[in-house]
């Protein structure tokens, strides 16, 4: 079988093409796959997009503002493309403020939902979320069961990055309290799935085949997170 | 017409999560609402429900306390409850879809007399802060709002109808303020309690939508003391 550990997070992002749509999970500085963006943003890879909870935080970790400050994103697909405070004005606000970054807002459940749809093969759903609301424009509307819902369609990724705690060598995940967040859609809804493993990559059979947060089937890459790598 | 005081952010939070029946799921929004949190009543349990798939979470962790993977939907570090559990995000907001949530507690910018509310953009300003607020206004069995009755520069917040876009139409059931309590009724906004030295003459002035004054307006209520 196919070997899926990689030694090198550059190795594992090299072949990545200009122009893909990667998937970038984390939520409140939590399972951020920062050692694989740090990757990409060596790689040097542009005309990016990318789906992410938001489009990177004040701080000075890396996250998806690091790509989006090194001009290599050119549309994010996320949450949040203004600021929750305007004292919290980041690279990606400055840039999209002067129109040189494009952005598509989606309330976060329907962010989740449309990602796990593409993962599991759904053409789409009906939700009620932002009825009536200028979000909701243009949508197909549908009453069902008497509540009016809106039609989103699926959101698919080429590439998703993921921060797992443990791994096994097939690819089997495990994620740490709200570390999971968007890690096991994410994972589903791309093409390639590359994993940053915080704790250990053990051998097939030494994790419980009933806590497995994502399947091996999903992951095709795997690389520890060496001791002088980003642990947050 | 000189200024009196007006109510704390904290006793605005608290007069809501009196509201809370024991054993509802609530999930509270970042900023002001968080401070629901801080209010106890030993003869009352309540679920914390976070959209980033944390659910039956404690309170605040201490400083050096932390557990670096743990935190709440403002990203802070909250700490691990017996009966805690972990899902993902779909499966986060599959639960506010799906009519777990028995109240959400928001911030806002403005509240109409019809239940619509708006908080997640503002004017002359490009794009607009959602994350998981439309899923919440839509699908929770009640949405609550916690806000200044005022804009800093004085403008009334209590409209007939949002200036802004709205995050969800007619969601809104009660508002706390910092001039009183308020339920939205077929007919409007009803002021139920009011700061204490605020007549409805006084918090009507300060309106946009006219009030209808509960025939048993009363004092706004105060958590008693308690030990912390």
């Amino acid at each position: 079988m196919k070997n899926k550990i990689y030694q090198t997070f550059d190795e594992a992002v090299a072949d990545i093409p200009d122009g893909i749509t990667f998937m970038s999970p984390g939520f409140g500085g939590v399972g951020v796959p920062r050692n694989l963006l740090a990757a990409l943003n060596r790689q040097g890879a542009k005309g990016l997009t990318g789906v992410s909870n938001n489009a990177g935080n004040m701080d000075d970790k890396v996250d998806v503002g690091t790509l989006v400050q090194a001009g290599q994103v050119k549309k994010m697909i996320c949450a949040f493309t203004a600021p929750t405070h305007p004292s919290q004005v980041t690279p990606f606000v400055t840039m999209y403020n002067n129109d040189e970054i494009d952005a598509e807002l989606v309330p976060q459940g329907t962010l989740a939902e449309r990602m796990r749809a593409a993962g599991a093969g759904i053409g789409g759903f009906y939700t009620p979320t932002s009825v009536g609301t200028e979000l909701a424009e243009g949508k197909e509307h549908r009453e069902i069961n008497g509540r009016m819902h809106v039609l989103e369609n699926p959101l698919p990724g080429d590439y998703a990055f993921i921060r797992a705690w443990k791994s096994d060598t097939f690819g089997n995940l495990q994620f740490r309290m709200t570390q999971r967040n968007f890690n096991p859609i994410m994972a589903m809804a791309a093409k390639i799935t590359i994993v940053e493993v915080e704790d250990e990559i053990v051998e097939v059979g030494q994790l419980d085949p009933d806590q497995i947060h994502v399947c091996g089937i999903y992951v095709d890459r795997i690389v520890k997170i060496p001791p002088d790598g980003i642990f947050d | 017409m000189a200024e009196k005081p007006r109510l704390e952010r904290q006793a605005m939070c608290d007069r809501l999560a009196m509201e809370f029946q024991d054993g509802w799921i609530v999930n509270l929004g970042v900023g002001m609402p968080t401070l629901c949190s801080n209010y106890v009543d030993p003869s009352k349990e309540f679920i914390n429900h976070s959209e980033n798939g944390v659910i039956g979470y404690g309170p605040l962790a201490a400083a050096g306390k932390e557990d670096k993977h743990l935190v709440n939907a403002g990203g802070q570090h909250v700490t691990a409850m017996p009966g805690m559990s972990i899902v993902h995000h779909a499966d986060s907001f599959a639960m506010i879809r799906g009519g777990m949530i028995d109240v959400t507690v928001m911030g806002a910018y403005e509240v109409a007399e019809n239940g619509d509310f708006a908080n997640w953009r503002i004017p002359n300003r490009k794009g607009g802060g959602i994350g998981g607020a439309m899923d919440l206004a839509a699908c929770a069995k009640r949405v609550f709002i916690a806000m200044e009755h005022s804009t800093r520069d004085g403008k009334p917040r209590m409209l007939k109808r949002c200036k802004l876009p709205v995050t969800a139409p007619g969601a809104v059931t009660l508002v706390s303020t910092d001039l009183g309590l308020f339920e939205i009724t077929p007919q409007g906004f009803k002021l139920v309690e009011h700061a204490p030295g605020w007549s409805p003459e006084d918090i009507q002035e300060l309106t946009e939508a006219k009030l209808i004054i509960a025939d048993d307006l009363r004092e706004f209520r105060f958590r008693a003391p308690c030990k912390q």
